[in-house]
């Protein structure tokens, strides 16, 4: 994490709950999540789809669809001010203001039927009130910054002329328009070929040294994840079961979802011999009209003990690991581990 | 022309996917369970359920000989004797509504019950059959459908000359198209999923692919659509009735009534007033049933 | 463009030429001699001889048709049997009325429709909504003739602010012209109105769930611009092609609403025809009506790739 500690963080969402009215019940998205960000941080959110973590982020900033969806309890301080009680008007100007986003699909995440500049200059006009000219001349920067050449000659161009890979630049274009202290991208590189993927990552990584905005980058890969982020947050059912530096969630995983989902990556470091392989998380996420009372996990994980299915286990330093490195858990994941290699060895 | 001609406003063709979801057990339940909850299609149930008695039994409800002239009642307003009121030559005009619906809805179900089985088996042959066969009827469909409905109607009532069973005739031609369309839409997309392929490649032949396997499946939204053009079918009579070329006078019919009643306007206005409530209660009711039909049958698609 | 409109014109063509086919093969419906039939209420052998030379009666259907249809490109509809007149001059004479009434009436349902859809769109699940969807059912659900009736009753006959009937040209006096075409109109858009709104609630409901317009969320558009400038323009192009489908069905009802109003149009020429047993003006109005409803379709195809960016630069 970078900042001292006496500066206060620059988002600090507390205890976040977030349902969805269906017919069939209220669907419980998030569960009271809670954590903090500091100024040019960036935090790797993972987690399956359905593990809440699109879900509470659109919800801070007012983009869920109410109904269905509800914010049922929690606060998000960001600028010193609670988001959740701004009203629409004023949660407006943070959004694409203070705070950039940058979408999955970049194909459908940018309007069809408005040419690029339109889509850049919008924010400009409304977070910055420049003129028509000078938001277009900043627009054209903007296509500079993300790396798309001949800038002049594309402005004019609708979003289906641009590949997919220039369509997400031009997203981060739009995302990174008024300069953001916090760009949230959500599933950015999910829908693009794997070596665009890459170019997206690079370029996020330059543009963040540039910038010095702070990211959440959120994602189903852990792979992206380890190469971006300083900090790293598993999310599972709606709820946070580990967090930590990001080099000590990989080479310390203490909860059993991280390590079924650090287990199910391929490494290429090692030799083919070296090679384990890989595997998979058996069953599937619980059905969230009616949560399971205890570790959302517990179902699921093998090293589940009794008290797992009954009660959800508090998010708190990982005893013997690296200072902040937090984990929803009540099993010891390292000593079990450690025993079951044992065994293993007296039984080849 | 621009794309698929239902005549109907709203009835996007289902998605194929729900179509598979039919045919597991229990959901027969479920749709009858999703019906019930909708209040309007209940309303739209029991109208058409009232409407279709109040015909069938139109001799024990009917308070007189609906062509019984009564010089006593010409124009007469409305009393407890002839609650509706008289019509130009003493008529009582609610013998004349009751009697009307058996026009009226009759015409509606035997031309929407003609288009149907027109429609739907050359709709599954274009569906199926694909290539020379298909383009040929959608050309042909293409051509009728550039004949707007009522004008195709008039034109061949004109030509097949003026009755109520020409005007069913005509108005079940003119809405044959849709349905070809509807069908041969219904059937690509089902002949598409994973069943029919597998349906296939274990050796059915053609035919029973079509009929076994697909046919079931398009049920729902020919049903819909069905019940949709019913309501179209009744403005159409009514319309062509109302023209003078549906029922000839002076067998009773909403649309008939009316043509006459336009003439008596400010002498008698309950001679106007009374069809054509009835014509749009009964179109109100079935197009609140159709509503809730697309709606029951496809979860998904509500609003 | 150039492409989209070739293509469309070459699908337009074959139609054409098939609708002719049915609506020429039409003749072969009439009862007994055709000749005789076509001859309306005259049974002077003279006439009917006239008319079998005229129509080639004596020769098969298919040479008929080519006979007719070469006409038919020359401009030559055939005779009024009734009117003694070429059945051109009286679509001619006829068509700008129609068309008047279908323009105004697709004015009136396009000013109400479109609103009221994306008004129940926005404000879905509210009280506006369902009202908006009870208007539209009223709208689909009253007969159009029956709609006309009350509207003379209570306009013309109780208040007297609006004639019954009659037409007056636009060129002798626009307001007395739009006064003798506001109920018509109306009454013809009325129906027209609930189909658009219907169509566009759907049209928007879609847009408005649309990732691009969380997008312009995310950018703090305000709703108002959302509405109008990022879900409106999209959800234009099916409610054009969808819109377009109800050119038919503003041409059937335009038949009714003139014969309420004694709007002399196309409608009331076709129904005076059928009456008089004046087959050719039949048929010719028909034909220009599939003509025309074919060309207004064009004209909606071009509208919607002119709002359609990725036809618009093809």
């Amino acid at each position: 994490m970078t900042g001292s500690t006496t500066r206060p963080p620059l988002l600090d969402v507390s205890d976040l709950a977030v349902s969805f009215d269906t017919e069939g019940g209220a669907v419980h998205a998030v569960n009271g999540v809670s954590y903090t960000l500091a100024e040019g941080e960036t935090l790797g959110i993972v987690g399956e789809s359905g593990s809440g973590k699109s879900v509470h982020v659109l919800a801070m900033l007012g983009l869920i669809p109410r109904p269905p969806g509800r914010v049922t309890r929690g606060k998000v301080w960001f600028g010193g001010r609670d988001l959740l009680a701004l009203p629409e008007r004023d949660l407006r100007r943070v959004r694409g203001g203070e705070i950039g986003f940058v979408f999955q699909d970049p194909m459908s995440s940018l309007n069809p039927g408005m040419s690029v500049a339109a889509q850049i200059v919008e924010p400009l006009r409304i977070h910055l009130g420049l003129d028509q000219r000078a938001a277009r001349a900043r627009a054209r920067d903007l296509l500079d910054l993300v790396r798309i050449p001949n800038t002049k000659g594309r402005l004019d161009q609708y979003p289906h002329e641009f590949s997919g890979g220039q369509r997400q630049r031009v997203m981060i274009a739009i995302g990174l328009a008024c300069r953001p202290k916090l760009l949230i991208a959500d599933e950015a590189t999910t829908a693009l070929d794997v070596t665009v993927q890459a170019e997206i990552v690079a370029l996020v990584q330059e543009l963040r040294r540039e910038i010095g905005m702070a990211i959440i980058w959120i994602t189903h890969d852990l792979g992206v994840v380890a190469g971006i982020s300083d900090t790293v947050q598993v999310m599972y059912a709606g709820r946070i079961l580990e967090r930590g530096p990001v080099d000590a969630l990989f080479r310390d995983p203490r909860n059993a979802y991280t390590l079924g989902l650090l287990r199910s990556l391929p490494d290429l470091s090692r030799g083919r011999a070296g090679r384990k392989r890989l595997q998979q998380i058996d069953g599937a996420p619980p059905d969230m009209r009616t949560p399971p009372p205890g570790d959302p996990f517990a179902p699921r994980n093998a090293y589940a003990t009794p008290r797992c299915r009954a009660e959800m286990p508090p998010l708190s330093q990982a005893p013997g690991a690296a200072p902040g490195h937090l984990v929803a858990a009540w099993y010891d994941l390292p000593a079990l581990l450690t025993r079951e290699a044992a065994q293993q060895g007296h039984t080849p | 022309m621009s794309g698929v001609g239902q005549g109907n406003a709203g009835v996007a063709a289902p998605p194929a996917a729900w179509v598979a979801s039919t045919r597991e057990p229990g959901l027969l339940a479920a749709f009858w369970g999703r019906l019930r909850a909708r209040p309007s299609a209940v309303v739209g149930l029991v109208v058409v359920g009232a409407l279709m008695l109040m015909a069938a039994l139109a001799d024990v409800v009917a308070p007189y000989d609906p062509t019984a002239t009564d010089w006593g009642n010409v124009r007469g307003a409305p009393s407890l004797a002839h609650p509706f009121g008289g019509d130009e030559v003493g008529r009582d005009v609610l013998s004349r509504i009751v009697y009307g619906a058996r026009a009226s809805l009759g015409a509606g179900l035997v031309s929407v019950l003609l288009a149907v089985s027109l429609g739907l088996p050359i709709g599954l042959v274009a569906g199926y059959a694909g290539g020379l066969v298909d383009g040929a009827i959608m050309r042909l469909t293409d051509a009728l459908l550039a004949i707007p409905f009522l004008i195709l109607a008039i034109a061949l009532a004109a030509f097949l000359g003026p009755s109520l069973t020409n005007a069913m005739l005509a108005i079940g031609l003119s809405a044959t198209s849709t349905f070809v369309r509807l069908t041969r839409a219904q059937v690509q997309a089902v002949a598409a999923e994973e069943f029919v392929e597998a349906a296939r490649s274990v050796g059915n032949p053609p035919w029973r692919i079509a009929l076994v396997h697909i046919l079931p499946n398009i049920v729902p939204a020919i049903l819909v659509q069905a019940t949709l053009t019913i309501a179209a079918a009744i403005i159409a009579e009514a319309s062509l009735s109302f023209l003078g070329l549906g029922q000839q006078p002076p067998e009773p019919s909403w649309g008939a009534m009316l043509n006459v009643a336009k003439n008596f306007m400010d002498q008698a206005p309950w001679m106007a007033i009374w069809p054509g409530l009835s014509i749009f209660v009964a179109v109100l009711a079935f197009n609140l049933l159709g509503d809730g039909l697309r709606d029951a049958l496809d979860p998904r698609q509500r609003t | 463009m150039l492409r989209f409109l070739a293509q469309r014109l070459t699908l337009a063509v074959p139609t054409l030429v098939l609708a002719s086919m049915i609506i020429f093969a039409l003749q072969q419906l009439l009862p007994g001699d055709t000749a005789t039939a076509l001859s309306g209420e005259e049974r002077d052998p003279e006439v009917i001889a006239f008319i079998r030379q005229k129509y080639h009666l004596d020769q098969p259907l298919p040479v008929r048709y080519a006979y007719w249809a070469g006409g038919v490109l020359k401009g030559d509809l055939g005779e009024s049997i009734r009117l003694q007149k070429p059945v051109s001059e009286l679509v001619i004479e006829k068509l700008p009325v129609t068309l008047e009434l279908a323009c105004l009436a697709m004015l009136v349902a396009l000013a109400l429709g479109v609103p009221m859809g994306i008004l129940s769109a926005v404000k879905r699940g509210t009280f506006a909504d369902t009202l908006a969807n009870g208007i539209a059912l009223w709208g689909l659900s009253v007969p159009n003739f029956w709609l006309g009736i009350l509207m003379i009753l209570l306009f013309s006959v109780h208040l007297g602010w609006l004639p019954a009937s009659g037409y007056v040209p636009p060129s002798e006096s626009l307001v007395d012209n739009l006064k003798a075409m506001a109920m018509p109109a109306f009454v013809l858009g009325n129906a027209i109105a609930a189909v658009m709104m219907r169509h566009t609630r759907a049209a928007m409901l879609g847009v408005l769930g649309s990732d691009y317009v969380r997008t312009a969320r995310a950018k703090g558009v305000a709703p108002l611009r959302l509405i109008l400038r990022h879900a409106l323009p999209n959800a234009a192009i099916p409610i054009i092609t969808l819109g377009a489908l109800e050119f038919g069905q503003l041409l059937s009802g335009a038949v009714l609403t003139e014969q309420i109003f004694s709007v002399p149009g196309f409608g009331k020429l076709m129904v005076d025809a059928v009456f008089n047993r004046d087959f050719a003006t039949v048929q010719g109005v028909v034909i220009c009506t599939a003509a025309t409803y074919i060309a207004l379709n064009l004209a909606a195809d071009l509208l919607s790739a002119a709002v359609n960016p990725k036809l618009r630069r093809a």
